[in-house]
């Protein structure tokens, strides 16, 4: 348990989070999450966030220590995508009962690691501890070790009980998991001066597929992706890029953070959402390598790249522009998305009526300011029942937020658009935002709204 | 599926009810999105957030937070708490917390809060639903001096959808009885559009509803599960109960009908005569389909019971049987043996089965064993309508039997193509080969 709290205490203390560098030590100690409110606290654990982060990892076993709850009920609710192999949506799980809980489980783990090795032979084992296993103490690095040494193939410990906090501190202490046991082990066949890793994308519903294409017309080669459509292999030899591009905010900090101590590979925070965004990564991406050694013709490469598909899909928006000009969004999600999908959407004319910041950053707060100016509704915390009365007062057109609100929304018989984890459309890069404005289209026009508010027969007026 | 989602459902056949998992915040995320997934729609669920500390230290606090917190945002008619693995491991005195924290809050004097020990180590969904109605029986129900004689209460099992519960819940007014169900998820998530918006269940048994249930004729216990809560029923108020364990299949639901009318007095009502005549039909139609046909089950006792006797009615044969939990049901169950297993288990015996039933999860195996793959029990997150998916009464039976007859059919007509076309041919061993990797163990 204490390598735990240590490695808790070691990414609160993440000195590459510009939230952190704002802290005094008091602060930083305590950590970054918010304290969780009983009774009125959602979003998921620390597992739950460490499985989000290293699930997409295709090719390995995914074995949870713990009861049947952990992974039986979460089970392949996620859309990472995979070109290759189907193992990782599997679901492994040493369920333990209750007479392991009086006498240990570390035996059964030993056991249920053997059984996954002889039956699907995969390059490496991922084993999740959650709360149960880690409450009674079972040491899950020592038995990782064990079976390592007995099998001959790594064994990678993942020291995310749910109790330790929430899903953010469970990607980063994935991170840990990578940094310490897979990183840095194995050797790429080949290097190439356009060797780059991608942190934080997850490959949902195929949106590194959106952008792969990009990097490849440039002959930048993506070494490793964390953790999307990744293998095993890929990761373990990923120390060899000449840069990183991290995604998705802050949520793996520490993993790009430590690759740059550790390798002296250099890191940049950008964004595949939104026009603009995708341009900036590219230009970004292509800079940082040149000065890491690439040829400068990359350059200029990247610019003429970025015009024409910038080009392309002003050419494909300009059809919705008249559609979609002056409809009211309201945008309920987190992070990065807050103001990059804004800046995307105000581009085809939409308004923002509103945009939550429960999960943004200062300097996410600071972005929406300035693509919606100084007046920028942003939104702290909003209960359902405000989101619904918003809408079924019609101060808003349509709703973009997280699977789990989406009854809000429909329930006020409102449009609404899935834009996150459990969607089933890309939006990722030119292509992607493209592909979001068509369905926001898709959702405003479709005449299904007409129908549902009609009155029933019997109602009068 | 384990034993405390399994309560927070049966907490959420309650009106006004706001469901709690004491446990770490994972614990209801992953319920909920399960819950939200299958039935698509909002789940009231709430947590005692519970961290390291407050796990070894005791969760009193998290609860008293948690109850205090709920009470004045959401403001519930009644609050339910399942314990889980976290804090059974603990092992915490939950009576007790409650009744401090009751002398404590005054403010909480009025608002009902039912526990349940529900440890994810233990026990499946069904059990945590068990527990959960014979706990709210004990608690809630009053004892009452005098009978209402067409008041009935019916205790409904886990494995009935909100659909056959509104199906129930019509065949039993239709012999003159108010039914008094509970839970009753047919009010609660059935999928209405309610005309505002409540952060706990909207619909569902209401409070003044099974306080009542002291007054009742009788308890019909749907589903071999609910035998305890009614039993626990017939002890505290005397009302006595009866076990209708089987609701699909011509000979169970006649039993079903016979009961109603002898308890009732009444004649069996025009509509289900009609109805039963059609299902002796649809039977007959149906059997060139069915004979013979070998099928793999996998769910909760008490659906794997009511489908696999409604199977082996229509002349399937059961090959394999996976299900979650011991039960009795299994002695008297057409089968070999049933596993207590998991869908790893249930793939390996149901090699050379022509048709599979289970929940989602079994997608990918039905794609590997390339047979017809009949959805049933919970989750069903890939298809829409699971709520009223209706199975029980004759109208249920006979829908069903159609379904899977038609998968059958079809499956049939794939493989005849697949004979004439060559040039098809290839192109369906590809899709064969690439459906050949992967994947998956344990069932829910």
């Amino acid at each position: 348990m204490s390598s735990v709290s240590e490695k808790v205490q070691a990414v609160f203390q993440e000195p590459g989070c510009a939230k952190n560098r704002a802290k005094s030590e008091k602060e930083r100690k305590k950590g970054c999450t918010k304290q969780l409110q009983p009774g009125a606290a959602a979003g998921g654990c620390a597992f739950d966030g460490a499985k989000i982060a290293l699930q997409p990892i295709t090719d390995v076993v995914h074995l949870v220590h713990g009861p049947i709850a952990c992974e039986g009920n979460s089970w392949d609710n996620r859309g990472s995508k995979s070109s290759d192999s189907h193992l990782y949506r599997m679901g492994f799980t040493t369920d333990i009962r209750e007479m392991d809980v009086v006498y240990g489980g570390e035996k059964r783990l030993f056991r249920a690691i053997k059984e996954a090795i002889d039956r699907y032979d995969p390059p490496a084992i991922f084993v999740y501890q959650t709360c149960v296993p880690a409450l009674i103490g079972d040491d899950i690095e020592a038995v990782c070790q064990a079976a390592k040494k007995q099998f001959g193939r790594p064994v990678v410990p993942v020291q995310s009980p749910g109790f330790a906090g929430s899903k953010n501190l469970g990607n980063k202490l994935a991170g840990e998991a990578l940094l310490d046991h897979v990183i840095g082990t194995e050797e790429p066949s080949y290097t190439t001066p356009y060797d780059v890793n991608i942190i934080g994308e997850y490959n949902l519903a195929g949106e590194l597929w959106q952008v792969q294409p990009l990097f490849d017309q440039l002959g930048i080669r993506i070494l490793a992706c964390i953790s999307g459509n990744a293998k095993y292999r890929e990761i373990a030899s990923c120390h060899r890029a000449k840069a990183t591009i991290l995604v998705c905010s802050k949520a793996m900090i520490n993993i790009a953070r430590k690759m740059e101590e550790r390798y002296g590979i250099p890191f940049f925070e950008g964004s595949f959402y939104g026009i603009s965004d995708m341009s900036d990564a590219l230009r970004n991406l292509a800079g940082l390598l040149v000065r890491q050694g690439a040829p400068g013709e990359l350059l200029s490469k990247t610019e003429l790249l970025i015009r024409r598909e910038e080009q392309k899909a002003w050419e494909k928006l300009k059809v919705y522009q008249k559609r979609l000009a002056g409809k009211r969004v309201l945008l309920i999600t987190g992070g990065v998305k807050s103001w990059s999908v804004v800046s995307a959407l105000q581009e085809v004319g939409m308004e923002i009526v509103g945009t939550s910041v429960k999960k943004s950053t200062e300097e996410d707060k600071e972005r929406i300011k300035k693509v919606m100016g100084e007046e920028a509704h942003m939104i702290e915390e909003m209960t359902p029942r405000e989101m619904y009365r918003m809408l079924k007062e019609a101060r808003a057109d349509i709703m973009l937020s997280g699977g789990r609100s989406q009854f809000v929304a429909l329930k006020a018989k409102m449009p609404w658009l899935d834009i996150n984890q459990e969607r089933h459309h890309a939006y990722a890069g030119y292509e992607g935002m493209v592909a979001l404005v068509a369905e926001i289209d898709r959702a405003l026009y479709n005449p299904v709204w007409q129908e549902v508010r009609l009155p029933a027969p019997w109602t009068e007026g | 599926m384990s034993q405390p989602i399994g309560g927070a459902l049966a907490f959420m056949g309650l009106h006004g009810c706001m469901p709690v998992l004491h446990g770490s915040q994972g614990c209801t995320a992953f319920g909920l999105v399960l819950f939200v997934r299958h039935f698509r729609e909002m789940i009231p669920l709430q947590t005692t957030a519970m961290n390291e500390v407050t796990t070894i230290l005791g969760g009193m606090e998290n609860i008293e937070q948690a109850l205090l917190n709920i009470a004045q945002r959401a403001k519930p008619q009644v609050v339910g708490i399942c314990s889980t693995g976290l804090t059974e491991t603990k092992g915490e005195d939950i009576v007790g917390y409650l009744k401090l924290i009751r002398q404590r809050r005054p403010e909480l004097a009025d608002l009902p809060v039912v526990y349940v020990s529900t440890p994810d180590f233990k026990g499946a969904f069904q059990d945590g639903w068990g527990k959960t109605i014979a706990q709210i029986v004990e608690e809630l129900v009053v004892p009452a001096t005098t009978r209402n004689e067409d008041q009935i209460n019916l205790l409904a099992g886990s494995h009935l959808t909100p659909g056959d519960l509104e199906e129930i819940r019509q065949i039993v007014e239709s012999f003159g009885f108010r039914p008094i169900l509970l839970p009753d998820l047919s009010g609660s998530l059935d999928g209405h559009i309610p005309e505002d918006f409540t952060p706990t269940t909207l619909g569902g048994t209401r409070l003044e509803e099974i306080r009542a249930m002291g007054s009742s004729r009788a308890t019909i216990a749907l589903g071999e599960q609910m035998r305890g809560a009614a039993l626990a029923l017939e002890m505290k108020c005397g009302v006595p109960h009866m076990l209708v364990d089987r609701l699909m299949g011509l000979r169970s639901v006649d039993r079903f009908f016979r009961l109603l009318a002898e308890l009732s007095g009444r004649p069996v009502p025009q509509i289900y005569r009609r109805q039963r005549s059609q299902l002796v039909d649809a039977m007959l139609d149906s059997h060139f389909f069915l004979g013979g046909v070998k099928v793999a089950i996998g769910a909760e006792p008490d659906l794997l019971q009511n489908v696999g006797h409604w199977l082996a009615e229509l002349g399937c044969k059961l090959e394999a049987a996976v299900s979650t939990t011991e039960s009795i049901v299994f002695s008297d169950l057409p089968v070999e043996r049933v596993r207590i297993g998991d869908l790893e288990d249930l793939e390996r015996e149901a090699l050379g089965c022509q048709l599979l039933l289970t929940h989602s999860h079994g997608r990918q195996m039905a794609a590997r064993l390339q047979i017809p793959f009949y959805r049933i029990g919970l989750p069903i997150f890939d298809r829409l309508g699971a709520a009223h998916q209706l199975l029980v009464g004759y109208r249920g039976s006979r829908n069903f039997l159609f379904d899977v007859a038609n998968l059958l059919i079809a499956a049939r007509e794939e493989e005849e193509e697949y004979h004439r076309l060559p040039e098809r041919r290839s192109h369906a061993e590809e899709a064969r080969a690439c459906q050949c990797q992967g994947e998956e163990r344990s069932a829910g």
